[in-house]
């Protein structure tokens, strides 16, 4: 016989008795969910820390502020997102009118900007030397003071700012749940005699009501997460408060305190968010789809659809880019020098590394679940995943401290013992920074590789090893090039988010070391909003690269629509139908731990 | 250089089992070089899990998995799948989408020579009918090709063992049996030993020299095609295989059976005493339809045409029915009365008492 067919015989009865390195992988597994789950472990450690004399002045004087603030906002932009996402969602998902095909992906758009940018960019247009109230006081011929105006810089301001950017969450999973409607169940709705409002109330909306709860708790934790918006308008939440607490108190133990109130908050909008999604899970009763006939708006209907649309558009993406851009043609000196390449390529590079390391321990993870998903290592997975829905701001303290302490610690002892300083080793420096990355954007390449990864049949693995190739060289061989766009689109998805990210990146970064980000948000402080205008471009623009990647998998996301270009693009005819439509692509953070195809 | 009579794979009272349970209990089989086997059974009977042990991806929970007489599985020890030298064909083929035919083939043998491995390419491809195809992408193929590119693949390095997992089963029924032929005839000019997994018995039998077939766990018969259908080993395997009626009856002195059809009269399977209870096997094939010189009168309740005959659902007089095979060129009409000619060669029977029987093996 062959002689690899006999190479069992080469095993040594000293190892004949060790188990297959399975345990391996869900170790990694955990050793990864366990690094990564620091900062939040060190957050909810201070809960039982004896609060200090600071924790007691904030709980009387600012507390009470923190927390009507955050949950007026929170009201104020989860009825705004819910108000703009679902009508317009269904609008194009279940009517003709003009301009339709290119609503559905424009009104994404909004997902390119960043809250903190779009603030800004009202400030310069709505304040009293804005071009608004310039054209106001020309016409009128009122001076300062003599007219009513509304004033941004305000908490019903940052509400009407978030929900512009914040209201795409609710569009894309509705309207990804119109679409995945069966057209059964509406075809029967209406033999039944109700007409396209009533459908649309009584079956269409209860059947995605579970979908828009998580497109609205996906938007709240963003809420809850901002901290560029408030902190410009001067609106004191719990963000605003933690850095304040940070930087003005310099009370670590009661940010960290802080923080965990805060992430009691984002707690129950988990809860709410997988409630909703498992519940969403039993809602296909029928298998049928096929191109919906969409109704046929005409007249004012369609003009009312039309602007329905175009306007969230216009708020939310067009005029604060169009602002953007001016200002950057304004102030080309600004941005055409070599400091600001500087700026670009710091931000880059950063944004580059993040993005492999978020990629490659999303990689193992997932490698770890579909080599040996039992138990532990599937909640060590879920665990890792969970960085998504904490506030940077909580993970920037949660890992300031115990770096900190780390730091100081091994300087006091090389000082005591060796009788020199080390200085700051871990925090103040890029590892720091990248740590938090991670930490939070972990989730974003970990739902993208798992879909990939998922999408390739397991007797793939089989074979590959039936072939006599060792597990890891089969993820090295077989997975990742089948994977190679699913791996560059997570990549590019962490760099984006990574190039957006605000509030940790201020708190972790190195002194004297800036991103396009934190530069954008302190020249805007400065009131130098032209000059900030063309970091903030860089940001929205090259944001809007996934928000391009999201719309063209959109087009093919109802079953039974587009889908002979699907099975163009699926390249393995005996493929299982574990893979579902992509109808929430990885971009929007939506959590990892919906989808879990198990088969077998 | 091998020492006679090792079978090339021999099963030792082997269980397998997830998360502590057992799926396939007590598998004992051998399978000497140069033959090809067949494991049959309903879905969800153990026979693809038994076939992962094999291969090397599932633990055994006992007893032992030897190939070529060395042990490569038996508890807290597997010999991982990479090392065992064992090719396998998967149901859904899994060719490598980003490779092209030629390096699919050339996966398994990425060790050999560059001219050794162009050879080999060129050799397979001759042998499955596919050349030309060498730069050619899975995608481009039709099912028939894809099938046979998997196999060629699993087949280049030249593997002691080849498993097939349910290969025909995304097949068009129509093509199944000309595959399966096609399969065992490659598989003898390779001269390969194989293990085939089908729930479909026409393709077992097509392809396999012994076939076991499984039923809830467990080797219900291990035995040839014609062996199974004619002196089935227990009442699982007398209704998987063919078709046919179990009719109760009584033994009685000189290889007789009172049943309703009337005394049966041949060799019994099984050596019982007379007036034991017993089930007697009537297979489609062991009466006739004779209105001539029939004995026992029986009315049609049901037909089934199937082109070269008629497969009759009889009622016997006591209220049973049997089913019965005919030429096609006789069209009787439902509510008909016939009568019967018996035409048993021998009898299996199954004693009443011992209830469900499995073998105790």
């Amino acid at each position: 016989m062959t002689a690899s067919a006999t190479s069992p015989g080469a095993h040594a009865p000293a190892s004949r008795r060790l188990r297959l390195p399975f345990s391996a992988w869900s170790m990694a597994a955990v050793v990864t969910a366990l690094v990564l789950a620091l900062p939040v472990l060190v957050i909810f450690g201070h809960v039982f820390i004896p609060a200090g004399e600071v924790w007691e002045h904030l709980r009387q004087t600012v507390l009470a502020d923190y927390v009507t603030n955050s949950l007026v906002l929170l009201v104020g932009v989860g009825i705004g997102v819910l108000l703009i996402g679902v009508p317009v969602a269904w609008l194009v998902s279940m009517c003709e009118f003009p301009g339709r095909s290119v609503f559905q992906w424009a009104l994404m758009l909004p997902l390119a900007m960043p809250a903190y940018i779009i603030a800004y960019t009202y400030t310069g247009i709505l304040d009293f030397s804005g071009p608004v109230q310039g054209l106001i006081r020309e016409l009128t011929g009122l001076g300062y003071g003599e007219y009513w105006f509304p004033e941004i810089r305000s908490l019903g301001g940052a509400m009407v700012m978030l929900l512009l950017v914040l209201y795409p969450y609710v569009y894309l999973l509705s309207r990804a749940a119109f679409l995945e409607q069966s057209v059964c169940v509406l075809e029967v709705s209406r033999t039944l005699g109700a007409g396209p409002w009533e459908g649309f109330r009584r079956v269409a909306l209860p059947l995605a009501r579970p979908a828009i709860i998580a497109g609205l708790t996906l938007a709240l934790m963003e809420v809850l997460a901002d901290y560029g918006t408030v902190a410009y308008f001067g609106v004191s939440t719990f963000t605003t408060g933690v850095f304040r607490t940070w930087y003005g108190l310099g009370d670590p133990a009661a940010a960290a305190q802080l923080s965990a109130v805060l992430l009691s908050f984002v707690f129950v909008l988990i809860l709410l968010e997988r409630w909703s999604r498992a519940k969403a899970r039993f809602h296909h009763t029928s298998r049928r789809y096929s191109t919906l006939p969409r109704y046929r708006l005409r007249g004012w209907k369609a003009a009312g659809a039309f602007f329905a649309c175009l306007l969230p558009i216009l708020l939310g993406f067009l005029i604060p880019t169009l602002q953007l851009g001016i200002w950057a043609v304004q102030t080309t000196d600004q941005w055409m020098n070599p400091r600001f390449a500087g700026l670009v390529f710091n931000t880059f590079w950063l944004a580059i590394a993040a993005a492999i390391i978020a990629v490659g321990l999303a990689l193992v993870l997932a490698y770890a679940q579909r080599m040996e998903g039992g138990r532990v290592t599937r909640v060590a997975v879920r665990i890792a995943g969970m960085g998504y829905a904490v506030p940077g701001t909580v993970i920037a303290i949660g890992i300031m401290i115990p770096f900190a302490a780390f730091d100081n610690a091994l300087d006091a002892f090389m000082r005591d013992t060796f009788g020199v300083s080390t200085g700051l080793l871990l925090s103040g420096t890029v590892f720091a920074l990248l740590f938090a990355y991670a930490v939070r954007f972990l989730a974003v390449s970990l739902q993208t590789v798992e879909a990939g990864l998922g999408k390739i049949q397991p007797s793939m693995d089989d074979a590959a090893r039936s072939l006599g190739l060792h597990p890891l060289k089969t993820l090295w061989q077989v997975h990742m090039p089948i994977m190679r766009g699913t791996l560059l689109t997570a990549l590019l998805l962490v760099f984006v988010d990574v190039l957006k990210e605000l509030p940790a990146t201020l708190i972790l970064r190195p002194f004297d070391f800036n991103t396009l980000a934190v530069r954008a948000f302190e020249l805007a402080g400065d009131e130098r909003l032209p000059e900030s205008s063309s970091a903030a471009l860089a940001i929205v623009l090259v944001g809007l690269v996934p928000v391009i990647l999201l719309s063209m998998t959109i087009g093919r996301s109802r079953p039974g629509q587009g889908a002979g270009q699907e099975d163009a693009t699926d390249e393995d005819p005996g493929r299982r139908p574990r893979s579902r439509p992509l109808a929430v692509p990885a971009g929007t953070a939506v959590n990892p731990s919906a989808d879990d195809p198990q088969d077998r | 250089m091998q020492v006679p009579h090792t079978p090339l794979l021999d099963l030792d009272h082997v269980d397998i089992g997830y998360d502590g349970r057992a799926v396939v209990h007590d598998a004992t089989l051998q399978l000497p070089e140069g033959q090809i086997g067949c494991l049959l059974g309903p879905s969800g009977c153990g026979k693809t899990t038994l076939l992962r042990a094999i291969a090397g991806f599932e633990p055994v929970m006992r007893g032992q998995v030897r190939m070529h007489g060395e042990t490569v599985s038996e508890p807290g020890y597997t010999v991982p799948p990479e090392r065992r030298g064992v090719g396998m064909v998967f149901q859904d083929f899994a060719l490598f989408p980003h490779l092209s035919v030629g390096d699919n083939l050339r996966f398994g043998i990425r060790h050999w020579s560059r001219a050794a491995q162009d050879e080999r390419v060129r050799q397979l491809l001759r042998l499955v009918g596919l050349i030309g195809y060498e730069p050619a992408y899975p995608h481009a193929l039709s099912g028939g090709q894809q099938q046979r590119v998997a196999l060629a693949r699993a087949l280049a390095p030249r593997p002691g063992l080849l498993l097939l997992d349910e290969p025909f089963s995304s097949m068009d029924v129509e093509l199944r049996g000309g595959l399966a032929r096609e399969v065992r005839q490659i598989l003898r000019a390779e001269n390969t030993t194989a293990i085939l997994v089908t729930h479909d018995q026409n393709e077992a039998f097509a392809f396999a020299d012994r076939v076991a077939v499984i039923h809830e766990g467990r080797i219900a018969q291990l035995d040839s095609a014609y062996n199974l259908y004619h002196r089935p080993a227990n009442r699982f395997v007398a209704d998987f295989i063919g078709e046919g009626t179990l009719i109760p009856g009584m033994v009685e002195p000189g290889h007789q059976v009172d049943t309703a059809l009337g005394h049966l009269q041949g060799p019994l399977s099984e050596d019982l005493p007379p007036g034991t209870a017993v089930d007697v096997l009537v297979r489609p094939d062991d009466i006739a339809i004779d209105n001539e010189q029939g004995e026992v009168r029986t009315e049609v309740l049901d037909k089934a045409f199937r082109g070269a005959d008629f497969l009759y659902t009889l009622r016997l007089p006591d209220g049973l029915s049997v089913l019965c095979m005919a030429p096609s060129h006789d069209n009787f009409v439902i509510g008909e009365h016939v009568r019967l000619r018996l035409d048993f060669s021998h009898l299996v029977v199954f004693s009443r008492e011992s209830g469900v029987d499995c073998p105790a093996g």
